[in-house]
């Protein structure tokens, strides 16, 4: 394990700052954990002031100090995507490991599932869900929901391969050493799978924050939770650009491009670190 | 041609799963509403006018009836599919009581409009410059044109949309950040109104393009720089078959067909993207429509957005899976 993380870093420069990013922006939202001011109070400090070597990050019209209220944005932000990563995976593995491994009807109608929710547009559906649950729509209930839309791109990748392990040698051994089907899929076919569950969880917090950002931004989730989305949104509803605190919108948006940039060399630099033949061309072997 | 009616048909079959499916899910989310369309009809009334308890009770009874919310469920659920065939979703509760379907086919075009292109664009300059990037893999620019698309590729639509807001609205404003068309242009076949229809499309097309392009450009670098180091491209550069040629129909051609493939199964994602674009140049349609059903508590109108957005984009893949058997002859034949 480590020694595959150092090999990353020396010889693969996307790992590196992918890495790095995530690295500083996981040590900001800890430093929530140090916070002087409870995340919800409002008329703190000075409202409005720029960022100064008092307040780093200036302080916004509500009266918060813009560092540490976004210590916390980013706090629940990356919680709520970690959330969705690890559930939507359990759906995606159990979907895909079943489906390569035991074929047949089981593998068509699981499939036939899949490429409904493929094509479902999942915005209008999530809209929908806000619509009906109101204030109800909380991390969690949200976290869930995207968990159950966002699980089947990645367990169609993750069949492929078990479909391959399928035909495998060891496979066979299994069978007839008299292993039962669920212990073949979870113990001998999961490890194969990993690398590609750990790419595919990155891509899919880049996914759960887009949406959760955007939802935040529209007014459409628990406003006084701060997070990213909740934090553009009222920055937008004291029109922070037409007054002239250009620092609530622009320091929380430079931040989470940093986030997802991060998150996306990590997934594009493990992507590439499965395959074997890219990987050797890094490292200058071929 | 049996195999391709055989394609078709399969195809059709999945078109309609997912309809079915997306709009009952909609439906059954709809229904668990504590909203009340009839409880928002009489707030809406008595807003204006003191009205004595009975007659509530009995506007409340009307309306229940009107909406053929006083049967059970299933009933109701069976209506519901009977009156989809038709198109009819009930009045919207913001503007009742014009009904639904009409607001959405005045804001329908504007999204497939805006999508058709942003899609159509996307694709094609995405797919062309990373095969060229896979074909050329030490030209500069290319290389440089792939560190710009990781660089945006995983930024939301809404965060780049708002960016661009910012520089086109605040810091450079050159271009409208807002709307369909100007204010002082009367709708019509004018070369003055598709003029001004294009120039307010400028900025919500280009967003939607520079979010899209990096999948099909990785995608398509990946794609190529395998191929050419196939046998057949290696004989077609020593048969000295121009290289335009081989790029064209030995190389991108071979590639076309996966990326096809992608298309179809990204076409859901782009379409939310297209309705949260909308929503930030308050361009008018769909998505602008669904925000503003949401504001407004209207739930039929947010049910029959949903509705309408689950079946486009069905079809919208629909269609691009019976394009298939164009580009792949293996579909063809069978």
């Amino acid at each position: 394990m480590w020694t595959i993380i150092r090999d990353l870093i020396r010889y693969n420069i996307e790992f590196a700052i992918g890495a790095m990013l995530v690295g500083i922006i996981v040590i900001f939202s800890l430093l929530s954990f140090f916070s002087p001011y409870a995340p919800n109070d409002i008329y703190v400090v000075f409202p409005d002031q720029p960022p100064s070597a008092a307040f780093w990050f200036g302080t916004n019209s509500r009266g918060q100090d813009m560092f540490w209220n976004l210590t916390f944005a980013f706090r629940n932000t990356l919680f709520f995507g970690i959330m969705v990563a690890v559930l939507s995976r359990i759906i995606s593995i159990t979907v895909g490991l079943l489906a390569g491994y035991l074929g047949g009807w089981v593998d068509r109608s699981m499939m036939f599932v899949n490429d409904i929710f493929v094509a479902l547009p999942i915005f209008p559906i999530l809209i929908l869900f806000y619509f009906v649950l109101r204030s109800d729509l909380n991390m969690f209930t949200l976290a869930l929901i995207m968990a159950g839309l966002g699980w089947p791109f990645d367990a169609r990748l993750i069949r492929s391969v078990a479909i391959g392990l399928r035909h495998r040698e060891f496979t066979r051994h299994a069978v007839f050493a008299g292993m039962s089907p669920a212990k073949i899929m979870f113990e001998e076919h999961l490890p194969y799978v990993m690398p590609i569950v750990f790419s595919t969880a990155m891509a899919n917090m880049i996914w759960s924050i887009g949406f959760e950002v955007t939802l935040g931004v529209l007014g459409f989730t628990n406003l006084n939770v701060p997070t990213i989305g909740t934090t553009l949104y009222w920055a937008n509803n004291h029109s922070a650009m037409v007054v002239g605190t250009w620092w609530w919108i622009i320091i929380p948006v430079a931040l989470i491009i940093a986030t997802f940039l991060g998150l996306f060399l990590l997934a594009v630099s493990m992507n590439e670190y499965i395959d074997p033949r890219s990987r050797l061309r890094r490292m200058g072997g071929e | 041609m049996p195999s391709f009616i055989l394609f078709a048909f399969k195809r059709f079959l999945q078109l309609a799963a997912v309809i079915f499916a997306g709009t009952s899910l909609a439906f059954v989310v709809a229904k668990l509403s504590p909203i009340s369309p009839v409880e928002t009809i009489i707030g809406r009334v008595t807003n204006r006018a003191s009205m004595s308890p009975t007659a509530i009770q009995s506007l409340r009874e009307t309306y229940t009836e009107l909406f053929g919310l006083d049967i059970p469920l299933w009933q109701q659920y069976l209506n519901f599919w009977g009156r989809l065939f038709t198109g009819d979703f009930g009045p919207s509760l913001v503007a009742y009581p014009t009904p639904a379907i009409d607001l959405i086919l005045l804001a329908l075009p504007w999204t497939v409009g805006l999508l058709t292109v942003a899609v159509i664009l996307t694709w094609i300059i995405g797919n062309l410059l990373g095969g060229l990037a896979g074909y050329y893999q030490n030209s500069r620019l290319l290389k440089a044109v792939g560190v710009v698309a990781i660089g945006i590729q995983p930024i939301p639509y809404y965060i780049v949309a708002f960016l661009m807001v910012i520089i086109f609205g605040y810091l450079w404003p050159v271009l409208p950040i807002s709307g369909g068309f100007a204010m002082n242009v009367r709708p019509g076949f004018t070369p003055q109104f598709v003029l001004s229809i294009l120039h307010h499309a400028i900025l919500p097309a280009s967003s939607l393009v520079l979010v899209g392009m990096g999948t099909w450009f990785f995608g398509m670098r990946a794609l190529v720089s395998n191929i050419v180091t196939e046998d057949y491209v290696t004989y077609a550069e020593l048969a000295g078959v121009e290289q335009r040629k081989i790029v064209s129909s030995y190389v991108m051609r071979n590639a076309i067909v996966p990326q096809l493939t992608a298309l179809a199964m990204a076409l859901g994602g782009i379409f939310s993207g297209t309705i949260i674009t909308e929503q930030v140049f308050a361009y008018p349609g769909l998505g602008t429509l669904l925000i503003r059903a949401v504001n407004g508590g209207d739930t039929t109108l947010v049910l029959a957005v949903s509705c309408i957005s689950v079946i486009a984009v069905a079809t919208a893949i629909f269609i691009v899976d019976l394009l298939h058997p164009f580009l792949d002859p293996r579909v063809r034949v069978g």
